[in-house]
């Protein structure tokens, strides 16, 4: 039955076009360079899905494209509210696209507190397209605008370039006919506005109704209803006489390959699965829901064919220990979280880290400390991935920067796991988790394996030590079932070689060395730091982790395209750190470093490498924008 | 009797490790150590093939004194770290070795999710009703005002009751032994070993540092068979010096009565039968609970109050893992890697 719809609607679309040929004339097409989008909306509305149906359609165009969903903590937060608005933001362009833009230059608000939640970052003579349907006496009241205001009428979008479009009822005009409820032909709705943007956009259809057609397939009436808003709205561009102008973004000029679009987790979850498959080793994945990490679970429990096994634990604690269980039991074992969860895994990364086994802890970071903002993004942990232990512990930390990084960062996680037979923290975020961009995929050929060797079987009857070390300090990985080397591992202090427990106190000294020895060993067998861009000596180095790359790139470019000495360094490995660091920094006046956190990685610089740096911190939940590091860049180069 | 692999069959002290023994003299844990490397002998069980996981207390230092892989975790998690070694390799006999503290207090949640979920281990609860191994506090199987050095006018926590406890968290098999009755005790470690699901046992061991004779009526030649219930599957619930006295069922109430005073022939008596939950929670609350009418408490049931056949979770996932297979085929990377949607740029 679908498949007849896409067929009945592609002949309509070649015969409306030909038949309309005279409306067509009339309208203009303009080429613009780059665009930001902001879809805005009640949570109800479906403006994720909005805002990702178009990214999608998007990047299949060849654009490049950097999004971020904004969206309330409540999963139906009070309806026409404030605290309800969920927005979905997108940039794209003909040329490199580093971030999701600062400012937008089209807002479609849904509602009246959409518009009045988004209108601080419009700038004048951009585009506001508003469904008047969400601007009623109770919309503009839960809205909190004064009794008898309504911004569409009093001239407070003066200066903006205003769509006014009755969205509600041309959804339900259009669906008059469809045996639905008006609340279900109102979730429509999204459908028509999405329309609306691919008509002006001079975008196709196809790729939404493919979605469609295999979300709905099931219920017919729904699918037939989505498409049917789609294609009015589609077509309400086209015959309106208001609009007389569409707008085409031209295909990035993008490396040669093939791509994707791909979103942070989503990369996360298949360079672990990747990981486990270079490594031939069953991917193991024990995690507790928490925001924003739960759609790993998710995402990985899809994968069962790939021999994954996802474990949803009853706690975080659970979640790491059976983790830490499977990783005995010889799989690759992961457990993900976010910061408080990360925190209740605390004494579990200690043991982990005592028995020297093989385990990726991801933490997608969101705004702390404690429940802090769940939704909102931040680098919050940090210090907490550095020190968050009791005793002497320190483990490797890893970062990713992008959300298609996610793919690498996993990976390069997971190889530092098996082979130096430690826990390993990756630190990702909630901006980079539900962030997509695209990505030119690798070949899987082209990836190389994890070498991985279990202990062999003993023969001679030697005994085994558990806890003997090779030259990098790295003991061996002895699987329980294995002929001979039937041995004992836990908390306690273990005496070097034979791992019995032991509390000698020359031996706890020695131990506590090589754990850290064998983490700094690491060093040796990770790539060296490498500019994103700039020169290698001069006036400042701006030096980043994690989801802060775009931004701080883009203000690079900009800065040394303004004449400025400045470069920038984003860094995987954040412990150890590249062996090269230390001269990199040496080798410019000023360092520079924006963070999402109150100076987390400012305090670790200064105190390992006895530098002064200049802090740039926001604690906003939010991203940094590239006009405000921007000038601060600019007061401190001066 | 041979081992699965042919060799040589082992002996318990086979199963005994180099590591000095450090339990205090006279604990009830080297009772249930001797025990358990018993059964694994008469078991034939090779050393290499068993994984004991403990957490944290006295009897979580239970792997290092066995000659099998072993891990001693953290406090209360025992439970997690079993399941996911299971899950990774689920031919391995996993034991976890527990405490009324360690199973019950900061692992009570771990414990009821293992029982619920099933996997095929066997945890072995050594109950003393203390905290030794941080020095005599209360424990939560401790009875109500009890003094300890932490509660110096007497503990307000009313206790748990483990077996009620496991049986609330859908345990598949639910059992109880004491430490002074090692034959009894064996049985028990051989029917956890035969049952297919998680197997729990609480083990009333006495802490003769901390709380010397908590289980002394339990134990104890004199009272042992007015106040022990030893049940049977299929047989009358008897008891008594001279197996005098038995238990029915009077109106859904236990009622204790004597056969041959009150006219009952052991037919009479309450049959046990392992399989019926709704009797197992009776028997789990012979629990210092009298007998309204006859103002007498009831017995203290031992053996295996309940055992029931359920399917256990690792076989249950690996079945979905083969399932997923069948359905999507075998996962290919480089379809992984594309997803859905591409477009090429050239």
């Amino acid at each position: 039955m679908f498949g007849l719809n896409i067929q009945n609607f592609s002949i309509r679309k070649v015969y409306t076009k030909s038949k309309k040929e005279s409306i067509y004339m009339r309208k203009t097409t303009e080429i613009q360079e780059e665009v930001t989008i902001k879809f805005a909306g009640d949570s109800g509305d479906g403006m994720q899905l909005t805002g990702s149906l178009f990214t999608e359609n998007t990047a299949l165009g060849g654009s490049d494209l950097a999004t971020f969903p904004d969206f309330p903590a409540e999963i139906r937060a009070p309806q026409g509210t404030l605290a309800g608005v969920s927005g979905f933001q997108l940039h794209f362009g003909s040329r490199e696209i580093l971030t999701p833009g600062d400012e937008y230059d089209v807002l479609v608000a849904m509602n009246a507190a959409a518009l009045k939640a988004n209108l601080g970052r419009m700038n004048p003579g951009s585009t506001i397209i508003v469904n008047t349907d969400g601007f009623d006496k109770k919309n503009l009241r839960l809205a909190k605008y004064e009794d008898g205001q309504n911004p569409l009428e009093d001239g407070s979008l003066d200066g903006f370039e205003v769509f006014e479009i009755q969205v509600t009822k041309l959804t339900r005009e259009s669906l008059k006919d469809v045996p639905l409820s008006t609340k279900e032909k109102d979730l429509c709705k999204n459908m028509f506005v999405l329309g609306f943007l691919y008509w002006r956009y001079n975008r196709q259809l196809d790729s939404t109704i493919e979605y469609l057609s295999s979300k709905f397939g099931r219920k017919p009436e729904i699918l037939d209803a989505n498409i049917t808003a789609l294609k009015t709205g589609y077509h309400y561009g086209e015959t309106t006489e208001t609009f007389t102008t569409r707008y085409n973004v031209k295909a990035a000029p993008l490396e040669k390959g093939v791509y994707r679009n791909i979103m942070g987790n989503e990369a996360l979850v298949i360079g672990l699965i990747t990981a486990s498959q270079k490594a031939g080793l069953p991917l193991f994945y024990g995690s507790y829901p928490i925001t924003p990490a739960s759609d790993i679970l998710h995402g990985l429990a899809q994968y069962k064919n790939f021999g994954v096994r996802t474990f949803q634990a009853e706690d975080e604690i659970a979640a790491i220990c059976a983790a830490i269980g499977a990783a005995y039991g010889g799989n690759l074992a992961v457990t993900g979280t976010s910061g408080p969860g990360l925190a209740l895994k605390t004494e579990a990364m200690g043991l982990a880290l005592m028995l020297e086994l093989p385990l990726v802890i991801c933490n997608i970071q969101r705004g702390g400390p404690s429940t802090g903002l769940p939704t909102k993004t931040e680098q919050s942990d940090l210090l907490q991935a550095f020190y968050g232990r009791n005793g002497e512990s320190p483990l490797p930390v890893i970062s990713t920067s992008s959300p298609a990084d996610c793919f690498f960062a996993a990976f390069e996680a997971s190889r530092i796991a098996l082979q130096h037979m430690t826990p390993v923290i990756l630190l990702s975020d909630g901006y980079i988790a539900n962030g997509a961009e695209p990505w030119k995929f690798p070949n899987a050929s082209a990836i190389p394996e994890i070498k991985v060797e279990f202990s062999k079987p003993s023969e001679n009857g030697e005994p085994f030590l558990p806890y003997g070390r090779d030259e990098r300090y790295v003991r061996e990985w002895a699987i329980p079932g294995t002929k001979g080397l039937a041995h004992r591992i836990g908390g306690l202090e273990k005496q070097a070689g034979t791992g019995e427990v032991s509390y000698d106190p020359a031996n706890h000294e020695y131990m506590v060395k090589v754990r850290e020895a064998k983490v700094e060993a690491i060093a040796d067998f990770i790539p060296k730091q490498e500019l994103s861009i700039g020169p290698e000596k001069g006036q400042a180095l701006f030096l980043g982790w994690g989801s802060t790359f775009g931004v701080i790139k883009s203000v690079a470019q900009n800065l040394l395209a303004e004449g400025y000495e400045v470069a920038h360094a984003h860094l995987r490995h954040l412990r150890p750190f590249p062996r090269n660091l230390g001269a990199m920094l040496d080798n410019y006046d000023k360092i520079i470093i924006p963070e999402i956190n109150n100076g987390q990685l400012s305090k670790i610089i200064r105190e390992k490498f006895l530098k002064e740096v200049i802090p740039y911190n926001k604690i906003q939940g939010v991203p940094i924008t590239k006009a405000e590091l921007n000038d601060f860049a600019k007061q401190v180069l001066g | 009797m041979s081992t699965t692999n042919g060799t040589i069959p082992l002996a318990a002290k086979d199963f005994a490790t180099g590591q000095d023994v450090r339990w205090c003299p006279g604990c009830g844990d080297y009772s249930i150590l001797k025990q358990v490397q018993t059964v694994f002998a008469e078991l034939g069980l090779d050393r290499d093939q068993v994984a004991i996981i403990s957490g944290i207390g006295c009897s979580s230092r239970f792997p290092y004194y066995m000659e099998t892989y072993g891990m001693h975790s953290i406090h209360g998690r025992a439970p997690a770290v079993a399941s996911g070694l299971k899950l990774a390799n689920p031919d391995l006999h996993v034991w976890v070795i527990t405490g009324d503290g360690d199973g019950l207090s900061i692992g009570g949640n771990h414990l009821l999710h293992l029982l619920r979920r099933n996997f095929n281990v066997n945890v072995l609860l050594f109950n003393n009703q203390i905290y030794g191994l941080t020095k005599g506090q209360y424990s939560p199987t401790s009875e109500e005002y009890k003094v300890t050095k932490s509660t110096p006018l007497g503990s307000l926590d009313h206790p748990v009751n483990p077996l009620a406890f496991a049986l609330g968290a859908e345990g598949t098999f639910i059992a109880r032994a004491m430490d002074r009755d090692p034959k009894h005790l064996k049985e028990m470690i051989h029917r956890c070993h035969e049952h297919q699901g998680t197997s729990f046992l609480e083990i009333y061991q006495n802490c003769n540092i901390f709380n010397d004779g908590a289980f002394f009526t339990f134990t104890d030649k004199e009272t042992k068979p007015e106040t022990t219930l030893f049940l049977e599957h299929g047989q009358p619930l008897r008891f008594g010096k001279n197996r005098e006295k038995g238990i029915r069922i009077d109106c859904f109430h236990p009622q204790i009565v004597d056969i041959e005073q009150d006219g009952y022939s052991p037919g009479d008596l309450w049959i046990h039968d392992e399989t019926d939950i709704c009797k197992a929670h009776m028997l789990a609350r012979f629990f210092d609970a009298p007998d309204m009418r006859q103002k007498t408490v009831l017995p203290r049931p031992f053996g295996v109050l309940y055992a029931t056949e359920r399917p256990c979770y690792e076989d249950l996932l690996y079945d979905q893992l083969k399932q997923a297979v069948g359905q999507k085929g075998e996962g290919q990377l480089d379809e992984l890697l594309a997803g859905g949607a591409t477009w090429e740029i050239g």
